[in-house]
């Protein structure tokens, strides 16, 4: 892997399946008595969040403490960000303490790309904007591969609010570089417009697609995010792409039902797919730590030359 | 994952290449060192042998084969990946992660037999013996080599050696098992004339 993990578009093949063997090492770690590994000893990792996010920060800082590492937490709320301090000034203060990663959400699509640019350790993309978010694709083929025994070939099924989804956008490029093939499922106001160069099949009728779908990955809707009329109303999103009980009824035997979570449950995914047995969304985030702790090692765990 | 070839010092360095064991050698071996492991543990009483990867693992099984066509008990065999405890993590890239496979009954109370391929710096085994401690508390951990080729760097020692081979620091030692190599032979490596600048990192095998 190069130096930083910034989206999974400019991944190689090679490189990604490097991440899910390497995860697949990680989650083994979990079985141990001992859940703690001394390899990021001595090194720093900066969780730097200009954006709120629970899960997926807390995710990375369980991954870089199983692994020793050092963990500070930056969050731009009651920071010096607050104060107005520019996003350079910040990163110059982060390297001046040593960080040896810089693990960054911002809202600004593109903001770690910069910030790679800025710092001398390594960066990775923990949600930028309406961009990428590598690690959450990387955890979801990881989920697939480990459910299903493989990613290429499967028939994914992408619905709900891909414009402002980087889990999306990062799916789509990670899925495909993997051999599987996508569709991608919404309204059409909620599609990007530049959705027709992506490497995708585009579907308007969720009904037609889910009984060829390996996998059907449901996203939420993200009001934070909804400055238009996307849409009449919640209940009518909810009855023509929302997964109910019966609708997931329609599935192959073997398919998987996945969430990226915060789950609003009754708008996009029904209460009981959610907790059916064929919904991996616990099993997601658990699986989260293995990846991260899995990139963090790759990134961080040699001399930084690339062997 | 390492291709063989990658961690074939072997195929990695330039050098003249002599065959010092053959694979009748290495079979003699395995069967003597098997004898030697139901003699030490009164006929393999509580032993998990764990395989230290890449080419430890299939040692302990063919360890755990003789074993069974001697004595007629099974021993449980696993793996131990020491990778993510070694010292030198930071010396140069990133190392690949391999299989650790911990047997069902786990390892407290057992008298664990960690199985390599060659005994050099003795930094491996160092790591193994931290890794293994991850998975619990051994009654005793003995450790088997095949070839022991010198210059340790830390306080141990095997209790199990197939070969004593006194080696130059320069020389690497290449271990060749049908399976992962297709064929079996231990070799010697001796950088060539002129090239002895190549060998400034001998490298203990994986």
């Amino acid at each position: 892997m190069k130096g930083h993990l910034l989206s999974t578009e400019d991944l190689s093949r090679d490189d990604a399946l490097v991440v899910l063997d390497t995860a697949e090492r990680m989650a083994r770690v979990a079985e141990a008595s001992v859940r703690k590994l001394p390899t990021l000893r001595g090194r720093t990792v900066v969780n730097l969040f200009f954006e709120d996010s629970t899960r997926t920060r807390t995710s990375f800082e369980v991954a870089a403490k199983r692994l020793s590492a050092d963990v500070i937490n930056f969050s731009a709320r009651g920071s010096s960000v607050s104060k107005g301090e520019s996003l350079k000034d910040t990163a110059q203060t982060l390297e001046a303490m040593g960080a040896d990663a810089v693990v960054c959400r911002h809202p600004a699509s593109g903001a770690p790309h910069r910030l790679a640019t800025w710092v001398r350790g390594s960066v990775v993309n923990a949600g930028d904007g309406t961009h990428e978010h590598p690690t959450q694709a990387l955890l979801d083929a990881f989920t697939m591969r480990r459910r299903l025994g493989r990613v290429d070939g499967l028939a994914v099924t992408i619905v709900g609010d891909v414009l402002h989804s980087r889990v999306a956008r990062s799916n789509v490029w990670l899925l495909t570089t993997l051999g599987a093939s996508v569709t991608v499922v919404a309204p059409p106001t909620l599609l990007p417009l530049g959705v027709s160069s992506w490497p995708v099949e585009v579907s308007y009728d969720l009904d037609a697609v889910l009984p060829k779908s390996d996998v059907v990955m449901m996203l939420r809707v993200q009001r934070e995010r909804m400055s238009a009329a996307f849409f009449p109303t919640e209940r009518e999103y909810s009855r023509r792409y929302g997964l109910d009980v019966d609708r997931a009824a329609t599935l192959p035997e073997h398919a998987l039902v996945m969430h990226p979570g915060p789950m609003v449950r009754g708008m996009e995914i029904a209460s009981a797919v959610a907790d059916s047995a064929r919904s991996t969304v616990v099993e997601q985030v658990a699986n989260g730590v293995s990846v991260r702790m899995a990139v963090l090692y790759l990134l961080l765990g040699g001399s930084g030359e690339v062997s | 994952m390492a291709s063989a070839a990658a961690s074939d010092p072997a195929s990695r360095r330039p050098g003249i290449a002599r065959t010092v064991l053959s694979a009748d050698d290495i079979t003699r071996i395995v069967s003597r060192m098997a004898h030697q492991i139901l003699e030490k543990t009164s006929g393999g009483a509580s032993v998990v042998l764990l395989g230290v990867p890449t080419r430890g693992v299939p040692l302990a099984h063919r360890l755990a084969q003789r074993v069974h066509a001697v004595e007629g008990v099974d021993l449980p065999v696993g793996s131990l990946d020491p990778t993510m405890y070694r010292d030198d993590l930071r010396l140069r890239g990133v190392r690949p992660l391999e299989v650790t496979e911990i047997p069902d009954g786990g390892v407290d109370g057992r008298v664990v037999i960690l199985v390599d391929d060659v005994l050099y710096s003795g930094r491996t085994v160092r790591a193994a013996l931290d890794a293994l401690a991850a998975y619990g508390r051994p009654r005793t951990v003995q450790l088997a080599v095949l070839v022991d080729r010198g210059h340790r760097e830390l306080p141990i020692r095997a209790d199990y050696v197939g070969k004593n081979m006194p080696t130059s620091r320069r020389e690497s030692v290449a271990v060749r098992l049908r399976e992962i190599d297709g064929a079996d032979g231990v070799l010697i490596v001796s950088p060539e004339a002129g090239l002895t600048g190549a060998a400034a990192d001998p490298g203990e095998l994986p």
